[in-house]
């Protein structure tokens, strides 16, 4: 099986080939893969080299002019780095692109916090009208790829090399029922899926997964959680904790509920190794989530009592 | 998220309006300020806006976003009274606009926003934006097979402190841009300056550059339209320094 990573590379080099108002923008990231696209299409396939700021505008200057720009290189370098030019050469012009990074908040784990970005979703959610994808598996980010280059608007697709064994239906804007339980709801995000399920495996749960984090889903999980018989809502991200927690508070703002976030943590780790052992230390490997996700549902009795 | 612009009513182009001249442009000024002597920011970029809508660009005020039009991106947006007295001038927008000149209902702002003002290009304010992205319009326009239109882009001296700038002058210097023109309006407010002179910070990277007096209707309008075949053009404009 492929990864995101080259399933991207394909879909968007297919679809360069077919839609002639497709243009792909690179910083010297991933201009291997698409070396064949570059040499059919040398005026639709831009490298810009290590420049992520011009990067942006010229994705803003393309879409100017009349083109749907694909715009790829690592998440800090693609969102972090060049986020003013995301506010205005692209949000504030109110002109449409499709931002797609690799690397996640730390597929990287042996490149250290520079090639790490858990704050990428927190800071596209932002700014106005941005749909924001997560797939959680290859075809899912093949799929999520295709809608939105057909599609207007400005959408953000985050691919990491950590993924689900099997893939979704994506696509649809929809929160995805996985299984119906009654103490509760989970809400799996994109590559967490995998895990949430190892971790709530014999718990009477109901699991939802999201592929599509922006807009949010709010009709569907408001369903969910009111037809469980306990209100308790556990949300698990792949970036940074709590990042959906305004969305999840609004769509449930008529229920009294309990949140339980789940995400990565602001604290500078320093430390290199495995995306494996990275997800250790954030808590959100099956063992941690589920040891969590427990202790949430049923809390400690008070010591004050 | 559309292409037309969510202009107020009265904000459209305006068939009957326009028709004015160059002497008009300082009345048309004080319109907006209510003052008959304008500053340095404002006056600086006068001329060099002038000659580019009266003699460079072509575009349509009836038509203003023509397929094949010239495309123009004022990058410094500050002090924008000049522009838009240009723009009513030429009849982009009425003259009776003028006074709301950053109002909340008014369509002209201190740093112009393309959604609500026909005729501009790219909402600017924030500097080193227009230049980067005025070499990706020239791209698109490129890519789309759109070989007339040109892309020209104004910036300021102190503006190309902002290295966002100097990705887009490698960049486009690199690539033989052709159709990309700049205009830099030098009025030596650059903080540290630009030892050897701002034209040398272009060729260094494969521009063609002229520099001329920023005043000089004939010699900015021929500067303009010099061919530089397989480069980008820059005219550095050179006015009285600002302070």
């Amino acid at each position: 099986m492929d990864n995101m990573r080259e399933r991207f590379a394909t879909t968007a080099t297919e679809l360069l080939d077919t839609d002639p108002r497709l243009a792909l923008v690179l910083a010297d990231i991933s201009t291997a893969q698409f070396a064949p696209a570059a040499a059919r299409h040398p005026e639709r396939v831009i490298n810009v080299g290590i420049r992520e700021q011009l990067l942006i505008s010229v994705a803003g200057g393309l879409a100017l002019a009349g083109l749907r720009p694909i715009v790829h290189t690592f998440a800090s370098f693609l969102i972090e780095r060049p986020f003013e030019q995301i506010k205005l050469d692209l949000t504030h012009q109110d002109v449409g692109a499709v931002l797609v990074s690799y690397g996640g908040s730390y597929d990287m784990t042996g490149e250290g916090r520079t090639h790490q970005a858990p704050g990428d979703v927190a800071l596209i959610s932002t700014l106005d009208e941005w749909a924001i994808h997560v797939p959680g598996h290859p075809d899912e980010a093949e799929a999520l790829l295709r809608t939105a280059a057909a599609a207007g608007g400005r959408a953000y697709l985050r691919l990491s090399s950590q993924a689900n064994p099997e893939p979704r239906p994506a696509g649809q804007g929809r929160l995805d029922l996985v299984r119906r339980g009654s103490v509760g709801t989970v809400l799996a995000v994109g590559p967490m899926l995998a895990p949430v399920l190892d971790a709530v495996a014999g718990l009477d749960l109901t699991v939802l997964y999201a592929t599509t984090i922006r807009p949010f889903d709010a009709r569907t999980l408001h369903s969910a959680v009111t037809a469980a018989r306990t209100a308790d809502v556990i949300l698990v991200e792949p970036y940074l904790t709590g990042t959906s927690t305004p969305q999840l508070s609004g769509a449930l703002a008529d229920l009294p509920h309990r949140l339980l976030n789940l995400g990565i943590s602001r604290t500078e780790l320093r430390r290199y190794g495995t995306p494996a052992e990275h997800a250790a230390a954030h808590g959100l490997d099956p063992a941690s989530l589920r040891q969590r996700i427990a202790s949430f549902l049923t809390p400690e009795p008070s010591r004050h009592s | 998220m559309t292409e037309t612009k969510h202009a107020p009513d009265n904000a459209g182009p305006d068939p009957t309006a326009g028709g004015y001249g160059y002497a008009d442009l300082g009345a048309l000024m004080s319109l907006m300020t209510g003052d008959e002597k304008h500053g340095p920011a404002a006056t600086s970029t006068l001329d060099a806006l002038w000659v580019l809508y009266d003699r460079v660009l072509n575009v349509d005020p009836r038509d203003p976003e023509a397929q094949g039009r010239d495309r123009f991106l004022l990058s410094k947006g500050h002090g924008p009274a000049a522009y838009y007295a240009v723009l009513a001038a030429k009849g982009f927008i009425g003259a009776a606009l003028l006074p709301g000149f950053g109002g909340f209902d008014s369509p002209l702002g201190y740093h112009p926003d393309r959604m609500l003002l026909p005729g501009a290009e790219i909402s600017s304010g924030s500097l080193g934006h227009g230049l980067p992205l005025a070499t990706g319009v020239a791209l698109g326009l490129r890519a789309r097979g759109l070989a007339g239109p040109r892309v020209f882009t104004l910036v300021g001296d102190a503006e190309l402190d902002e290295g966002s700038n100097h990705e887009a002058i490698a960049f486009a210097g690199a690539v033989g841009l052709e159709s990309l023109h700049a205009i830099v309006i030098d009025n030596a407010s650059s903080t540290y300056g630009w030892p050897g002179g701002i034209a040398a910070r272009f060729t260094q990277e494969r521009w063609s550059a002229l520099t001329v007096d920023g005043h000089d209707h004939a010699a900015l309008e021929q500067a303009l339209t010099v061919a530089h075949p397989g480069r980008p053009h820059v005219v550095v404009a050179s006015v009285e320094p600002k302070d």
